[in-house]
C-alpha cells in the first residue's frame, strides 16, 4: 500500500469518526404545514468542500438555512432529526450563536447591504467578534488579498457594484466572521461563466490556504463537481444520491439530469427503475 | 375677488412691507420645527430598523417627560432626574423588546402596529397613574426671554432647544456612521436577513433603537414640556410628527429633520400672515393639509429612501 492511499484512508477514517458538520435525517416544515425536507442527512468533513446539488425547489437552500438556523425568520422549523457541529447539537441555537461557533451562511442572491459601502459590508461581518480591531483589520486585508476587486471598490456603496462584486462582497463578509464552515448558496447565480470560474477558484484557494470548510449549494452541477470533493444530490426534499465528486461526475444519471449530457427524456431519479434508493436511518 | 386678493396678494404685501417681522416669524417657526423633527426622528429610527410603525412614539414623549418632571418635583437635581429617566427609557425599551416585539417576530406589520397602539395605551395610562394627570410646570433653567440677534427678536428658549436638538442629531449621526453598533443598525435597516446571517442579533438591535427612540423622545418631551408644561397634550403634539413623516419620507433621517423644519416654519408663517383671512387656528390643520398635498403628488416624501437600481 502506498503512502498516498494510507494518508487518504487516514483522512477518511478521521472524517468518518467525527465530521465537522453532520445533518442527521432532518425534516423541515414551513408555516407549520408545508413539509419541505423529508429526512435529509449529510456530512461535511473538516477542511472539505461538499456540494449540495439539485434542481429548483429541491430543498438546497432550506437545508443550508436549517443548518444556519436562519429558517426561524422564515417561519420554518426543524421538526425531526438533528444537526451537530463538531459533536455539539446546534439546531436549537440562534443564528448569532452559530456565527460565534463558526458557521456562516452566504445567502442565495447575495444580500449585500446596499446602502453601506463595500468595506462597511465587510466590517459588519465581524460584528460578533471580540478579538479586537487589529485582528479584524488583518482579516480585512486577507479578504482584500483574495478579492482584489473589493479593495478597488471598497468605498463604493455595495448597491452600486456589479453582481460579481456583490457575490465577492457577500463571501468576504462571511469570511470576516472567521468561520470554520461557510454555507455558500448558489454563488454562480446570474453570473457570467468566467466570473463563476473566478469565484470558484477563490473558494478553492480559501479552502486550501485558509482551511475554510465549504458546504456549497449549486445548480451549476458541472462547476460544483469540479471543485467539490464530495456531493449530495437532493430531489424533492430527499437525498437521492451521494458520492465523491469523481463518481458523481461519471454517474450516468447525474450526467443525464444535471450535466445535460444525457439523451432520453427522463425527469427524475424516481422514475428510473434500476436506481435503488439508499435507505437511511432505518 | 376681494377674498382672492386677501388670500393671494395682501399677505405677501404684508411680508414685503415688514421683512424683519417675517424673518422673526420664520425663525420662530423653524425653531419649533426642530422639535417636530425630533419626534419624527424617533419614528424613523424604529421604522428603519424594524419596519414597525411605532404609534407609541408620542406616548413615549409624554411618558419620558412625566418621569423627568416627576423626579424634579421630588426635589432631585436636574442631572440626576435626567440620568434616572434615561435609565427608565432603557428599561422600557428592554421590556418592549422582550414582551412585545420578540413574541410577535415574523408577524405582519399591521399586527406590530396594533401592538404599538397597545403600548400607547399602557404608557399613557401607566405614566399618568403614577404621576397624576395635572399639568406640571417644568423649569429646567433655560430663560424664556426674547433675544435680539442681528436686529431680530428671537426667543432665547427656542435657540437653546434648537442647539440641544442639533447636538443630539449630530451625536446620533456620528453614532450611526462610525461605531460598529451604528453600522450594524444601518445593516439591519438595509437587509435584516443578511444581518442575521452574519450574526447580528436582531433583538439586541431592536432594544437599542427603541432605547435611542426613547431618549430622543425624552429630549423632545423636556423641550416641549418646558415650553407648554408637561401634560397629556404632549402626546397629541407628537402626532404632528405624522405629517412630518409624510413630508420627509418614513425612512429618511434627513427627511425627518427637513420635514420638521418645513412644517414648523410653514404653520407659523401661515398662522401669522394668513390667519386672519382664513379664520385663524391654521396651526392646527396646516401640517395635515400640507401632508395631504404631498400624498397626492409625492407619496414617497421628499427624501423617501433612495432605491438603488442598477441597469
Ligand atoms: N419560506 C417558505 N415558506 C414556504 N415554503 C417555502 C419557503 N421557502 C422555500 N419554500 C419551499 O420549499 C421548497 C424548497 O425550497 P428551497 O429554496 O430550499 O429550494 P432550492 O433547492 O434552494 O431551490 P433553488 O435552486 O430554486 O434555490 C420549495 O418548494 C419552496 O417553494
Ligand atoms: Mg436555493
Amino acid at each position: 500500500m502506498s503512502t498516498a492511499t494510507l494518508e487518504r484512508n487516514g483522512v477518511a477514517d478521521q472524517s468518518a469518526a467525527e465530521p465537522l458538520l453532520s445533518v442527521n435525517n432532518i425534516e423541515v416544515v414551513y408555516d407549520h404545514v408545508i413539509l419541505v425536507l423529508k429526512g435529509v442527512s449529510l456530512q461535511v468533513p473538516k477542511g472539505g468542500i461538499v456540494a449540495l446539488l439539485g434542481a429548483n425547489g429541491a430543498g438546497k437552500s432550506t437545508t443550508l438555512k436549517a443548518i444556519s438556523t436562519l429558517l426561524g425568520s422564515e417561519r420554518g422549523e426543524v421538526t425531526k432529526g438533528s444537526i451537530t457541529l463538531a459533536g455539539e447539537t446546534v439546531h436549537h441555537l440562534t443564528p448569532t450563536q452559530l456565527v460565534r461557533r463558526g458557521v456562516v451562511q452566504v445567502m442565495e442572491g447575495r444580500h449585500c447591504f446596499e446602502h453601506l459601502t463595500v468595506e462597511e459590508n465587510l466590517l459588519t461581518g465581524a460584528y460578533t467578534r471580540r478579538d479586537g480591531s487589529a485582528a479584524i483589520r488583518r482579516d480585512l486585508e486577507m479578504v482584500y488579498h483574495y478579492f482584489p476587486r473589493l479593495r478597488e471598490r471598497r468605498k463604493a456603496l455595495a448597491g452600486y457594484t456589479s453582481g460579481g462584486e456583490q457575490q465577492m462582497c457577500a463571501i468576504g463578509r462571511a469570511l470576516m466572521a472567521r468561520p470554520r464552515v461557510v454555507l455558500l448558496d448558489e454563488p454562480s447565480m446570474g453570473l457570467a461563466p468566467q466570473l463563476v470560474e473566478e469565484i470558484f477558484e477563490i473558494v478553492a484557494k480559501l479552502n486550501s490556504e485558509e482551511h475554510v470548510t465549504f458546504l456549497l449549494a449549486e445548480q451549476n452541477t458541472n462547476m460544483a463537481l469540479r471543485y467539490a470533493r464530495f456531493g449530495y444530490v437532493l430531489e424533492n426534499g430527499r437525498v437521492v444520491l451521494d458520492g465523491d465528486a469523481e463518481s458523481l461526475r461519471n454517474n450516468e444519471d447525474v450526467k443525464e439530469f444535471y450535466l445535460g449530457l444525457g439523451s432520453s427524456g427522463r425527469r427524475s431519479f424516481r422514475e428510473i427503475k434500476s436506481y435503488k434508493r439508499r435507505k437511511r436511518w432505518l | 375677488m376681494e377674498t382672492l386678493s386677501a388670500v393671494l396678494v395682501e399677505p405677501f404685501v404684508a411680508i414685503a412691507e415688514a421683512p424683519m417681522f417675517f424673518f422673526e416669524v420664520l425663525i420662530g417657526g423653524l425653531l419649533s420645527g426642530v422639535m417636530y423633527a425630533l419626534v419624527a426622528l424617533g419614528f424613523v429610527l424604529i421604522f428603519k430598523a424594524s419596519g414597525v410603525f411605532n404609534f407609541a412614539q408620542g406616548a413615549m414623549v409624554l411618558f419620558a417627560a412625566l418621569f423627568f418632571v416627576g423626579f424634579i418635583d421630588l426635589g432631585w437635581p436636574i442631572w440626576l432626574s435626567l440620568v434616572v429617566t434615561v435609565g427608565v427609557m432603557v428599561l422600557l425599551a428592554l421590556v418592549i423588546e422582550r414582551a412585545v416585539l420578540r413574541p410577535l417576530v415574523n408577524q405582519d406589520p399591521i399586527i406590530l402596529f396594533m401592538a404599538t397602539i397597545g403600548i400607547t395605551f399602557f404608557l399613557d395610562g401607566f405614566g399618568q397613574t403614577l404621576w397624576g394627570s395635572d399639568v406640571r410646570r417644568l423649569d429646567i433653567g433655560i430663560p424664556d426671554d426674547p433675544l435680539i440677534v442681528a436686529g431680530l427678536y428671537v426667543n432665547q428658549f427656542d435657540i437653546y432647544a434648537a442647539v440641544i436638538c442639533g447636538l443630539l442629531v449630530l451625536g446620533l449621526a456620528l453614532f450611526f456612521q462610525f461605531t460598529p453598533t451604528g453600522r450594524a443598525l444601518r445593516a439591519v435597516a438595509d437587509d435584516h436577513q443578511a444581518a442575521m446571517s452574519v450574526g447580528v442579533p436582531l433583538n439586541v438591535i431592536w432594544a437599542i433603537v427603541w432605547t435611542v427612540a426613547g431618549i430622543v423622545g425624552l429630549v423632545a418631551g423636556i423641550m416641549w414640556g418646558a415650553k407648554l408644561g408637561v401634560q397629556f397634550n404632549l402626546a397629541l403634539i407628537a402626532l404632528k410628527a405624522l405629517p412630518v413623516l409624510i413630508l420627509g419620507g418614513f425612512t429618511s433621517v434627513p427627511g425627518a429633520i427637513v420635514g420638521g423644519l418645513i412644517i414648523g416654519a410653514g404653520e407659523k408663517v401661515a398662522e401669522v400672515f394668513w390667519g386672519e383671512v382664513l379664520g385663524g387656528a391654521i396651526e392646527d390643520w396646516f401640517a395635515y393639509m400640507l401632508a395631504m398635498v404631498f400624498l397626492l403628488f409625492r407619496p414617497q416624501g421628499l427624501f423617501g429612501e433612495k432605491i438603488i437600481e442598477r441597469v
